[in-house]
């Protein structure tokens, strides 16, 4: 079945309007500042403040999809790109109201300029195929400057994003690593997230039909 | 048109949830639930592997002469079985509410260990609402 680009939007548009319960954004940027924060007051080292919040992301993502695939009703992503799609125009509007834009990249054989748009690869599907995903606006990050030590330091401030697709690609078969390569916060030109596949996790889950 | 009961198994063939409606079902111990779902489990993995046309997500329903099981399987791996009577045409979208139920009350919970027993009263409520 293959959805196009303009039905993934119109789905992710009606499961963020049939949401009944939503959180007042700027509630919802303070908590999570307030997370952030606290947490480089308790470890003191940008790396693991990094790592802590992947982690929480990991755990918000291994229970986020369950949510996802029951109001979305989608079936398995054809392939790596597809889930790419699905990822930024379902996934993070129904959630987030926002849709990050997605460009995708096929399994490099060098590195590979990150803005390449690929073609119908037969790579598409193979580990180290990739995705990126630019953010024009990121609700976590409203009213955050970041002082010196925090550049310094390497913090990436919305980190549990990452690990919120890590948690939530896991549970649907898929390992990949998910990072941030820029960081407007950082004075970057654009805030991205890499999402690369590292492997299909081969379990006793039967492959579900389409 | 009846609901007798729902299973709720986790990825791994252990039953997580077990609840029966009305008198449909004989009772049975825990570990006789246990047992069975393992079974069904086992059964459901062998039946994906038996599609004529390539891959198949295993059996949907399972009917026998005066009751009929439908099965949900998520993209993660749980399984929803709804064991009712056999004219129940809604058991489809009845098992869609019931993932639609387990992702807020169950998954939701910070405090609830995936895969393991489901023990949450909000769970159980809605789903004595939906279901009872």
């Amino acid at each position: 079945m293959a959805t196009t680009s303009k039905q993934y939007k119109a789905i992710g548009e009606d499961l963020w309007k049939g949401r009944t319960e939503k959180i007042n954004a700027e509630l919802f940027a303070l908590t999570y500042g307030a997370l952030v924060v606290q947490l480089i007051q308790d470890y003191e080292d940008y790396a693991e403040v990094n790592k802590q919040l992947d982690k929480m992301g990991y755990n918000i993502g291994t229970r986020l999809i369950e949510d996802f695939l029951a109001r979305s009703s989608l079936g398995r992503c054809a392939d790596f790109r597809e889930v790419g799609e699905v990822v930024a125009k379902v996934g993070f509007k129904s959630f987030l109201n926002i849709t990050p834009n997605v460009v995708h990249g096929a399994a490099p054989t060098a590195a590979s300029s990150p803005t390449r748009t690929s073609m119908p690869l037969p790579q598409a599907n193979s580990p180290g195929a990739t995705f990126t995903l630019t953010f024009e606006e990121n609700p976590l990050a409203e009213f955050v400057e970041l002082p010196e030590e925090a550049l310094d330091g390497g913090l990436w401030f919305s980190n549990v994003l990452c690990g919120v697709l890590r948690g939530a690609l896991e549970m649907v078969q898929m390992q990949v690593t998910a990072s941030f390569i820029s960081d407007v916060l950082r004075g970057d030109e654009a805030t991205e997230i890499r999402v690369t596949l590292v492997k299909y996790l081969e379990e006793e889950v039967p492959v579900g039909d389409d | 048109m009846a609901i007798f009961g729902l299973w709720v198994i986790n990825k791994a063939g252990g039953l997580v949830y077990e609840r029966s409606f009305g008198d449909g079902l004989p009772h049975l111990t825990s570990n006789e639930y246990l047992v069975l779902a393992g079974t069904l489990h086992g059964i459901h993995a062998i039946t994906s592997r038996l599609s004529p046309t390539g891959s198949s997500s295993g059996a949907h329903v399972i009917s026998g002469e005066t009751f009929k099981m439908n099965i949900l399987l998520t993209a993660t791996g749980t399984k929803f079985v709804l064991m009712t009577s056999l004219v129940e045409p809604t058991a489809d979208t009845v098992l869609q509410k019931v993932y639609e139920i387990y992702a807020d009350a169950v998954m939701k919970n910070p405090f609830h260990t995936p895969e393991m027993p489901i023990r949450s009263e909000g769970f159980d409520t809605r789903i004595g609402q939906l279901l009872g």
